[in-house]
């Protein structure tokens, strides 16, 4: 009985969570019949792809796909990269300054980052290089998150291991790239996935430092369609299934790494 | 000391600042530096195409008397509402995802959603839900609780409620995950104990778990006041402030000073304000949580 009461909670709940997305698919679905109408009209037929046809061959979306796809690729390898280098010496090795570099690094969590908005768009316009993906993406490349996360998983692998490769003769750009880099794939997996999810998502940094919405990531792009085509709510539905799926689906297979993402950055 | 211990130092240390460069140099680009450029920039008025002209502190003054920079604080400060219902909110449901139950997996999975979904998308959807004629009110007048449709995103006093039940509804998920990283670290021995004694669910929940999850409420409050007071993108995709201002933030104010008229010595002026405001907690967060706590994600 309990259990069924419990059961009856989550149904509720995830229809709840759910809902708008439903919702959304079946205006996407749907060619005919008032879209606001009381009583609304939830009966899925007759079903139809054209407004997908339709979004993909008069909306400028599979161009928003590929900026999309160009910064998100380019974002979450160098921040990958970034992110490795930093947290190794942090980890692993002793030298001079290390305490105050990391709690440099600390301490930026405390800095307001809507200042960094006004500033980095100024820095951005100074450098004449706003208006491109690299404007995009070189604000959220050192991100604290991932550093804080790999040097989390660099402490985790033992010493012996290192002293062992020393003692083969191995340098420390030996070390870290063919022992150091493959034991922490986990947690470069996990910040991969963070960081691509919020290179996905990303639409305000986008809408300010771009000038022309040709360049526009997905996200960005849907809003400026929204604005432009707001009578067209079933091909903007479409866009909006088209720029929803790909990260509940990178999502759905890669739980775990968001869980321990989470919990990784909340409490340490 | 030998001479290749030293030597070896100096190798070392060579090495780690060759691997921390270029994370250290795009921190102090579009970190460190934003923040004491911004500071200096709320003493000036500049438009980026004309030279800065130092004003001193007479942003300031302006702002004291600027009506729409009261409305944005005042509306800010509302929004800090949000932050105990959520909190409430995603206990209860950590509680309830946290047993081992057929399926329990894809709930979770399913709440988690609305998080990793984009403001531009959520935006969209919750328009189209509140519409006058949308299923929202359908709802309601089905069930009988309202007579009339009403136009949840232009109504004058509504309509920051009805956006932070979408700030609630994205964020719930998120910090589910956090609780529920809480509840995994409570030994199970003290619920059963308590009920064991005779007490009831909910005094087991409110006497056993809501205290041992103290640390993580706290954390969580802190990340969730700081969060709503620089509320921006929520109201961006549904109102940008309106109708009449009544969704405007200071974030919001922010935006349009710095990217509509570009006023970026006054914008400055607000964003020290706002950043003073949640220094404040952000301290407090660092100091109780050495590390800092939380990202954004």
């Amino acid at each position: 009985m309990r259990k069924v009461a419990i059961y009856a909670a989550l149904i509720a709940i995830a229809i709840f969570m759910t809902f708008p997305f439903l919702w959304t698919l079946l205006v996407s679905l749907k060619t005919r019949g008032p879209i606001f109408s009381i009583p609304p009209d939830l009966w899925p037929s007759p079903l139809s792809l054209a407004n997908y046809v339709g979004v993909w061959e008069t909306l400028p979306l599979p161009r928003y796909i590929l900026n999309s796809l160009q910064i998100t690729f380019i974002g979450v390898s160098l921040t990958l990269l970034i992110c490795s280098l930093a947290a190794y010496p942090l980890a692993r090795l002793q030298f001079p300054g290390k305490n105050l570099v990391f709690y440099a690094i600390i301490a930026t969590l405390m800095l307001p980052e809507h200042i960094g908005l006004i500033v980095n768009f100024i820095t951005l316009t100074k450098l004449r290089i706003v208006d491109t993906f690299a404007s995009v993406y070189l604000p959220s490349l050192a991100s604290i998150f991932g550093i804080f996360l790999l040097r989390q998983a660099y402490l985790s692998i033992p010493q012996e291991l290192e002293d062992a490769a020393r003692i083969d003769g191995a340098g420390d750009m030996v070390i870290w790239w063919r022992i150091m880099l493959p034991l922490i794939t986990p947690a470069l997996a996990t910040l991969a996935i963070f960081q691509f999810v919020a290179f996905w998502n990303s639409f305000l940094w986008p809408i300010i430092i771009l000038k022309t919405p040709d360049k526009y990531p997905l996200a960005a792009g849907l809003l400026y369609l929204r604005g432009l085509f707001a009578h067209n709510t079933r091909l903007i539905a479409a866009g909006t299934v088209i720029a929803t799926v790909p990260i509940i689906i990178v999502f759905l297979f890669t739980q775990r790494y968001f869980m321990r993402g989470i919990t990784a950055g909340a409490i340490r | 000391m030998n001479k290749s211990d030293s030597g070896r130092r100096v190798r070392t240390t060579l090495i780690a600042y060759l691997f921390l460069a270029p994370a250290l140099g795009l921190l102090a680009v579009f970190t460190f530096y934003p923040v004491i450029f911004g500071t200096i920039l709320s003493l000036f008025e500049y438009d980026i195409i004309n030279p800065p002209r130092y004003v001193g502190l007479s942003q300031f003054q302006r702002l004291l008397v600027d009506r729409y920079f009261w409305i944005a604080i005042a509306n800010s400060a509302k929004y800090v509402l949000v932050v105990p219902v959520i909190q409430l909110g995603s206990i209860l449901l950590a509680v309830l995802v946290n047993r081992q139950l057929r399926g329990i997996k894809a709930f979770r999975a399913a709440y988690y959603i609305p998080v990793i979904t984009s403001w531009p998308v959520v935006g969209i959807m919750w328009t189209w839900m509140y519409d006058q004629q949308g299923i929202i009110n359908y709802m309601l007048q089905s069930l009988q609780a309202i007579d009339r449709p009403i136009s949840w995103l232009s109504h004058p006093t509504l309509t920051l409620y009805a956006i932070m039940f979408v700030t609630m509804w994205k964020g719930l998920g998120w910090y589910m995950v956090i609780y529920l990283a809480g509840l995994q670290s409570i030994p199970a021995e003290y619920e059963e104990a308590a009920m064991v004694d005779g007490a009831s669910r909910a005094r087991v929940f409110w006497n056993v778990t809501v205290p041992l999850l103290r640390p993580y409420i706290l954390l969580a409050s802190l990340v969730s006041t700081m969060a709503a007071l620089k509320v921006f993108e929520e109201i961006y995709v549904m109102t940008r402030g309106g109708p009449f201002f009544s969704t405007y933030t200071m974030f919001m104010y922010i935006f349009d000073e710095a990217f509509q008229e570009l006023n970026m010595g006054y914008a400055s002026a607000l964003a020290v304000v706002l950043a003073a405001v949640i220094l404040v907690f952000s301290v407090i967060n660092f100091r109780v949580f050495r590390r800092g706590g939380l990202e954004y994600y």
